[in-house]
């Protein structure tokens, strides 16, 4: 089995890591500290805040 | 005294708990004020805030709120802290904040920009980390997951879809990871090398990897699964998945297994898979008693022991003496253990350690064999917090960021008459707070001449921003007994109070 057949799981070991960060923004820091590319999403609660609206949205996709 | 409780709700505004603890504390400190608090409305914080009377029954907040709540001696003082906690908020962004890079609205947006993203570290409250942990899975995205309080029934269905998709699903409640280099949510800087790691538990997998990297040893990659992945609910579905990662990793040599001990029928699964392995691997079920392995594979029940398998047999900390350095101390009468732990899993390995010399233990993360603090009968026994623990870090950062967590806790056991010691655990690393060493110093500096002994031990490696060095000199000039590893400083304790009992 070549690395290309593997599941990706198997492969993230062998790749870079680039990384989205969604929360705490001090985890940006630390990441680029050490070559780490990362994007931070300047997040908020979706669906106006409502927890199990917003569970509802993700699941459908939106 | 006319107590005054005054609110101010920022509708669709967000800030991170790290930033709101930050100007909590400033709000805090203004003069008159009794309690202050800056939350995000979620129905959770929300309920705490009701709770601690700071949030009036009539104001109505959503998740997607910021509230400030400020409770004083009197309307003017609670309007000066409000006012300014205001101004804070509005205070322009420094040039520096305005030139940062391109921060994207979605998860979306920023994979659509940048298709090399292939992971999503995701810390938001949690209420919401399940609806973005979907997001990432739906766009092909791996995820570490450090949100907490998401339910099972969402971890196994985010489980079941990467699996999948063939994607890997590290936590909720995943404290760290190391994947390439790089270090996810709180995680130290350590030498590369050919030992991999797969942690159900975070502290666990901080303090193998700095003993063996300070061994001058390396990690390959530590994979992180989550607290809850061996539990028979998920049934190891993280874990196995590491397992296969790792068997087809050339980088990794030897897997060192870190959790608390797992559902009968799930380490069955995962020893029969270790079996199968290409790898030679560490089991470490932090707690358990021996258990049957397949030949390609070692038992500890302790992180100390484990990092020492991994080693090759090869001694922690070897120049100390627990017994030597008990024996140079003034002998006291008292005979009580306190400990009191900022990671869960060095409470769980004191617990082992502590029932093993004999000791009496209650703990509130009680493992096999403990007492559970709070529900049964403790007294007699040593107690041992975790203060990362729900009841401690509800509605606030962990105390690896926040350590005043523990400083109530720790004044009261520094004048407790009936404690022989205090045991302490410090952790470094990337996400942790900055000095921790100087925080606890301060708190511990004018305890009185009789107060109980402190002893601590420092998870962290040189190259940490904090410097484990610096941190270790720093408790050493206050008078703190520091120990090569939490197993060691909890060896010392035991030490102390028997040579107190003789």
């Amino acid at each position: 089995m070549t690395d290309q057949d593997r599941p990706q799981y198997q492969q993230l070991l062998a790749r870079k890591v680039e990384v989205v960060n969604v929360g705490l923004e001090g985890f940006v820091k630390d990441l680029r500290d050490c070559g780490i590319d990362v994007v931070h999403v300047d997040w908020k609660p979706s669906a106006g805040g409502d927890p199990q609206m917003a569970a509802l949205l993700a699941k459908l996709g939106v | 005294m006319n107590v005054v409780v005054l609110n101010e709700v920022r509708k669709g505004f967000y800030l991170d708990s790290v930033a709101l603890m930050r100007l909590s504390r400033e709000v805090a400190g203004s003069p008159g004020v009794i309690e202050a608090a800056l939350m995000m409305g979620t129905p959770s914080n929300a309920a705490i805030m009701r709770n601690a009377g700071l949030l009036e029954e009539s104001t109505a907040v959503k998740g997607n709120d910021l509230v400030i709540a400020v409770k004083a001696e009197s309307e003017s003082a609670a309007r000066e802290a409000l006012d300014n906690a205001i101004k804070s908020l509005d205070k322009p962004k420094t040039q520096g904040e305005a030139q940062a890079a391109w921060r994207p609205h979605s998860i979306a947006a920023a994979v659509k920009a940048r298709p090399e993203i292939n992971l999503a570290l995701i810390s938001v409250p949690g209420e919401f980390a399940a609806a973005e942990a979907r997001k990432a899975l739906n766009r092909g995205l791996h995820v570490l997951m450090f949100s907490d309080n998401v339910s099972l029934e969402d971890e196994l269905s985010l489980k079941q879809q990467a699996r999948t998709a063939g994607l890997l699903m590290m936590g909720p409640d995943c404290g760290t990871a190391v994947i390439g280099g790089a270090p996810l949510a709180f995680a130290n800087k350590i030498k590369r090398g050919r030992i991999g790691i797969i942690g159900a538990s975070g502290t666990g997998t901080q303090e193998v990897s700095c003993l063996i990297s300070e061994a001058g040893a390396g990690i390959s990659h530590a994979i992180g699964v989550g607290g809850r992945d061996l539990k028979k609910d998920i049934g190891g579905i993280t874990t196995l998945m590491a397992i296969d990662a790792f068997d087809s990793d050339p980088e990794t040599d030897h897997v060192v297994l870190i959790s608390k001990p797992p559902h009968p029928d799930v380490a069955k699964t995962v020893l029969e898979r270790i079996g199968r392995s290409r790898k030679s691997y560490t089991v470490c079920f932090i707690g358990a008693s021996e258990i049957e392995l397949p030949p390609n594979a070692r038992f500890s029940p302790t992180l100390k022991g484990a990092a020492e398998l991994a080693l090759g047999d090869k001694k922690i900390g070897a120049g100390f003496d627990a017994n030597a350095v008990a024996s140079r101390l003034p002998r006291s009468s008292r005979g009580g253990i306190e400990g009191l732990f900022a990671g869960g899993t060095l409470c769980a390995e004191a617990q082992v350690i502590l029932a093993a010399a004999g000791r009496k233990v209650a703990s509130n993360a009680a493992i096999p064999g403990v007492v559970k603090l709070g529900i049964e009968p403790n007294a007699g026994r040593d107690r041992l917090i975790d203060l990362g623990d729900d009841e401690y870090t509800r509605g606030r950062p962990h105390p690896m960021i926040d350590p005043s967590v523990r400083d109530d806790a720790l004044r009261a056991a520094l004048r407790n008459r009936d404690l022989s010691v205090v045991l302490l655990d410090l952790v470094l690393g990337y996400g942790a707070h900055a000095d921790p060493a100087e925080h606890l110093t301060k708190i511990v500096a004018d305890r009185g001449q009789d107060a109980p002994a402190l002893i601590a031990s420092v998870v962290g490696t040189e190259q940490d921003p904090q410097g484990r060095s610096a941190q270790v000199r720093k408790l050493e000039q206050a008078g703190i007994l520091v120990a090569p590893s939490n197993a060691q400083a909890c060896e010392l304790a035991v030490a102390i109070v028997q040579n107190a009992g003789r």
